[in-house]
């Protein structure tokens, strides 16, 4: 740094610094929080379908991030694996509603949750056959020069995890309002007999909530892959915070899916760079935990009264 | 009371104490009294459980950090600070008591998915903090127990915490048979159905979900302070997320709303990790696959199945069991 900025003293230029700081755990806060949200995303999806909170959404991520290094591996380009990726994990998305959650049809909201545990522990469990125990590296997808962005710096994997969520997002905000298909996921969500009797396939709208929800988790988990590394367990953690997420945001809300991961993200690497980085993975918990204690239904959930 | 539910009762009681007597004539080794012991310890904390879940209908995803609590404050109390373990036990049991009075009642204050989400993220802080104060807890190593002693009475080798275990398994089952029939029993399981219900006949919903909170985390904190002295060394193993889910797993297997099915349920899931090793690579996946499977098949878990199947010859039984 040249000598004049500094010259009016220590004052200005640690105002700086701490600007730049905040700003780069900004960026890197929001680029960890647009993974939460898209794994908070099909959380949400699946619930509004289902009314099932699926545990295995953490190990979508995982299985796209580990189905793209290995294809990447044999030397397929990134163009063809992660499509590639995104498909596998939808057709085990699939798999998971036809074999373990349509037979439990009608069971109490326990007896799913250890479903979809069960799903999720039989998945890391193939998976660590199928690969092995240890961390793999992806590359990113254009280069690892830093770019300077208000006296912070991001990754270029960055640009491409807050792009592709953007996309995501903007994606689904249109599936949802203006086809024909997304309606019907949305009429099913608010009224399920309603929705059958006006000729919507629910089954089909479940089947499918499974496949996209899926496919997100998976997307997610090829995103942050190049930055984080990827392994066999990488999904617990992911799967819970995305939970989390969900929950602040409000089940079954897609706004409050997107801003309680942005939220979460943020938060954890703030805490984490200005208060201690010792507790990182507990703060979204604890935040969490908070927001519920004031507003039991999260950000933006439905609150709603019991019916006798 | 009725007379054919003090039957029941009685007899499932005189049952499960045959059980507990005679199982050691089948025990041949160390080995089979480690695992026994281990069953005990789960089922405690699953008949708390259960009364929960069961009758009060309210998901707990976190009690492994219960249990946690009590291993680490019987541990540290114990080991750091040369308390007699009878003290070191009752103060952490206390403690923990207070501290789920404390975040009782805003967390039973949500409902189904909120509620079992507000559960696992209480869990999870209390791990965090297990690992990560390292100081005293000697982090992700863990820490070495003194072993239990009252009075200079030194406890130790299997056979003799297969009875102590054994014991107070009988306890506390009779204690949770007992809440059950009682008006506070009674007072769950209305709210269970319907806590508007409830409280339009004048019970008070929030106080009883607190108090059988309570209560739950009470038994999971006394096994877990047991399970510390007993096996001399805790680690955060046994306080993760998927020990909880174990713990559910074992309540729900056993059959919902009854506490013997509860007390099958942890013997059964306890001694399937020790059978799956068999499996040796394959052991996750069908644990995963076991786990679906029953609950995709008995979702109402296998003690009201199998009660169910007996319907007509053991109506008295089953009206008891599988209640709910």
């Amino acid at each position: 740094m040249p000598k004049q900025y500094s010259a009016p003293g220590s004052q200005g230029k640690g105002e700086r610094d701490m600007s730049a700081q905040f700003m780069q755990y900004l960026l890197t806060g929001l680029t960890v929080g647009a993974i939460y949200a898209l794994v908070a995303l099909g959380f949400s999806i699946i619930f509004n379908a289902s009314h099932v909170i699926n545990f295995a959404q953490g190990e979508f991520v995982m299985i796209g991030g580990m189905v793209t290094m290995s294809l990447a591996g044999t030397g397929l380009p990134y163009l063809l694996a992660i499509p590639l990726a995104v498909v596998a994990a939808a057709l085990v998305g699939l798999a998971l509603e036809k074999f373990a959650v349509e037979p439990a049809r009608g069971a109490s909201v326990v007896t799913l949750i250890i479903i979809t545990i069960g799903a999720s522990i039989f998945l890391r469990g193939l998976a660590m056959l199928v690969w092995d125990k240890k961390l793999h590296a992806l590359k990113p997808f254009t280069g690892d020069t830093p770019i300077a962005v208000a006296g912070a710096t991001i990754l270029p994997q960055s640009l491409w995890v807050l792009g592709v969520t953007l996309v995501i997002v903007l994606a689904l905000t249109w599936f949802f309002s203006r086809t024909l298909f997304g309606k019907a996921i949305l009429a099913t969500s608010h009224n399920r007999l309603a929705a059958e009797l006006v000729g919507i396939n629910v089954r089909m709208v479940l089947f499918f909530s499974f496949g996209l929800s899926a496919a997100l988790g998976a997307i997610a988990g090829i995103l942050i892959a190049p930055i984080t590394l990827t392994s066999y367990d990488v999904g617990v953690m992911l799967g819970l915070k995305g939970f989390a997420a969900a929950i602040l945001g409000g089940l079954g809300s897609g706004i409050g899916a997107v801003i309680g991961g942005l939220a979460l993200g943020v938060a954890e690497i703030m805490s984490a760079g200005y208060l201690s980085s010792a507790y990182k993975d507990a703060i979204a918990f604890v935040i969490m935990l908070a927001v519920l204690f004031f507003m039991p239904s999260g950000l933006f959930g439905k609150r709603g009264g019991e019916r006798i | 009371m009725p007379p054919h539910l003090a039957s029941a009762r009685t007899g499932g009681m005189a049952a499960l104490a045959t059980v507990i007597a005679l199982l050691p004539l089948a025990l041949s080794n160390n080995y089979f009294y480690d695992i026994a012991i281990l069953v005990g310890l789960n089922a405690i904390v699953c008949v708390g459980l259960n009364l929960l879940i069961g009758y009060a209908g309210q998901i707990s995803l976190g009690h492994a950090g219960f249990f946690g609590l009590g291993a680490y404050g019987s541990a540290i109390l114990a080991s750091r600070y040369g308390w007699p373990p009878l003290a070191a036990m009752l103060t952490t049991t206390l403690a923990v008591a207070v501290l789920a009075f404390l975040v009782g009642r805003p967390i039973l204050r949500l409902k189904g998915h909120y509620l079992a989400m507000a559960t696992l993220g209480l869990g999870v802080i209390i791990f965090m903090v297990i690992t990560t104060e390292d100081k005293f807890t000697g982090g992700p190593d863990g820490i070495a127990v003194a072993p239990f002693s009252v009075g200079g009475l030194v406890l130790q080798g299997e056979r003799i915490w297969y009875w102590l275990v054994g014991a107070l398994l009988l306890v506390a089952v009779w204690l949770a048979l007992n809440l059950i029939e009682s008006p506070m029993g009674r007072a769950l399981r209305a709210l269970h159905s319907s806590e508007v219900g409830a409280e339009v006949v004048g019970i008070n919903a929030a106080d009883h979900k607190v108090m059988v909170f309570v209560i739950s985390a009470v038994f999971a904190s006394v096994a877990g302070s047991l399970a510390a002295h007993y096996s001399g060394f805790v680690t955060p193993g046994k306080v993760t997320f998927l020990h909880s889910i174990e713990l559910v797993t074992m309540v729900v297997f056993g059959g919902m709303a009854s506490t013997f099915g509860a007390v099958v349920g942890a013997a059964v899931l306890t001694t399937l990790p020790q059978l799956l090793t068999v499996f040796k690579d394959y052991e996750m996946m069908v644990f995963g696959a076991v786990m679906m499977g029953t609950m995709i098949f008995l979702p109402r878990g296998v003690v009201p199945s199998l009660a169910r199947l007996f319907q007509p010859r053991r109506q008295e039984a089953s009206g008891k069991e599988g209640g709910a």
